[in-house]
């Protein structure tokens, strides 16, 4: 029986998270998907969005997360992202601008390539401005 | 033999010599541990990947990916070349660029072989070299090294893959084994070796990965299609990471040799100062004395 559900956090850059959660809604790639204790092993993908957690006191807490995977144990979450931050970390003027040259990019519609790189930035612009923006 | 005047001077020299390679090593040292950190703070996304793959990748064949099968014929070649952006570290760059050389003549020969050039100075020398340079990162490596670049510049070696522009890609980099140690390593990254190499290393050490199986969604091999991209950005961050660390080890070594090589220089000017410096007074004592006697005759 697990006592408890750790959740953690890893990015190359660094360790986000590592701590006692409650519950965490992730953001997998075929669903939103909710694990408690006690979850069944399972391993899924993805997709750029708001990871929630709340954390031992109760504490709804918010990441924003660029895609990665998750791996879910009974007792253990690990979430593997390329990058990751919490809701305070996030630089509003920076995604603002991340977003803003996106959009310019995209209109005027440069390679194929970059047009699929210019949509992944202003996805990921588009998720971390709303998710500071919601309080 | 010197004036005095003259060895003082070059006395006054390498004192100023040593000061900048002392300041030049307490730099590197600094950098050093900042690398250090970086390497450790990667390590556990590092480890984790590895595990999870290995979980994944144990039931899986050639068929989950085509970046798992080896070309029939392998013509042409892409070469990863890792070195640092400044000199003044030793026989650090010129045995990362050695290693290529060695690699390409043995290995590689009458292959068609293209240069990726991380660093200033294994693209200087890759510039002197037949082979074409495809593509070069400048003022990446020593500093803090973003995630990101590794996974652009993989992003393009897996496209070129897959196109068939290239057939097999390599990697070398400085192994970063301790401070007093960094052994130049060639590493393949494309075709993916095999997904038991891949899995490999990790599974002995964790026994985590007797559990039953995931749950995957989408299928496992979905998923297997998308992390092994991801894993090859891993090496190439990795491998950056490795070479930025070792290149300010071997600055550090190289700055404190060059320290204690000018110290030992400066006790040598001191003797030979002192030496001049006795000798002068010797002549000026029987010029005096030769005076002195030639009045009183």
């Amino acid at each position: 029986m697990a006592e408890k559900l750790v959740l953690e956090v890893v990015t190359p850059q660094k360790a986000i998270v590592s701590e006692e959660a409650q519950m965490v809604v992730a953001p997998g790639s075929e669903g939103e998907f909710g694990v408690l204790k006690e979850h069944t092993t399972f391993l899924t993908s993805l997709k750029v969005g708001t990871l929630r957690y709340k954390d031992k006191s109760g504490q709804e807490r918010y990441l924003f997360v660029n895609g990665g995977f998750a791996e879910v144990l009974p007792d253990k979450v690990t979430i593997l992202a390329e990058s990751a931050e919490r809701r305070k970390d996030i630089d509003l003027e920076r995604a603002e601008q991340a977003k803003a040259r996106a959009e310019k990019r995209l209109a005027d519609k440069a390679s194929e390539v970059d047009m699929v790189r210019a949509e992944a930035a202003l996805k990921r612009a588009i998720h971390r401005i709303s998710l500071k923006r919601t309080t | 033999m010197a004036t005095l005047k003259e060895v003082k001077s070059k006395i006054v020299s390498v004192k100023k010599t040593k000061q900048i390679t002392s300041a030049m090593k307490m730099v590197a040292t600094s950098r050093l541990r900042g690398s250090q950190m970086a390497m450790e703070a990667f390590m556990p996304y590092a480890a984790k990947f590895a595990e999870v793959l290995g979980s994944i990748a144990g039931n899986a064949g050639e068929e989950a990916s085509p970046l798992l099968v080896p070309k029939e014929e392998v013509k042409k070649v892409a070469l990863i070349l890792c070195t640092s952006d400044r000199g003044l570290c030793g026989g650090f760059n010129v045995n990362l660029i050695d290693k290529a050389d060695k690699f390409m003549a043995s290995e590689l020969e009458g292959k068609e072989v293209s240069l990726i050039c991380f660093g200033k100075r294994g693209r200087d020398w890759a510039k002197k070299n037949p082979a074409p340079i495809e593509d070069e990162y400048i003022g990446v490596m020593g500093g803090n090294i973003e995630f990101s670049i590794a996974s652009s510049s993989g992003q393009k070696m897996i496209n070129s893959f897959l196109e068939g522009a290239v057939d097999e890609v390599y990697l070398i980099y400085s192994e970063f084994q301790n401070v007093a140690r960094q052994v130049p390593t060639v590493k393949q990254i494309l075709p993916i070796p095999s997904l038991d190499d891949v899995a490999g290393g990790q599974e002995e050490d964790t026994e985590k990965s007797s559990l039953p199986e995931h749950i995957c969604e989408p299928s496992s091999d979905a998923l297997l299609g998308e992390m092994l991209p991801k894993n090859i950005y891993i090496q190439i961050y990795d491998a950056l990471l490795q070479t930025s660390t070792s290149e300010h080890a071997a600055r550090m070594r190289a700055m404190e040799n060059a320290t204690k090589a000018c110290e030992d220089m400066v006790g040598e000017l001191q003797t030979i100062f002192n030496k001049t410096r006795q000798a002068a007074i010797t002549a000026d004592l029987m010029d005096i004395v030769g005076g002195a006697e030639a009045l009183k005759g």
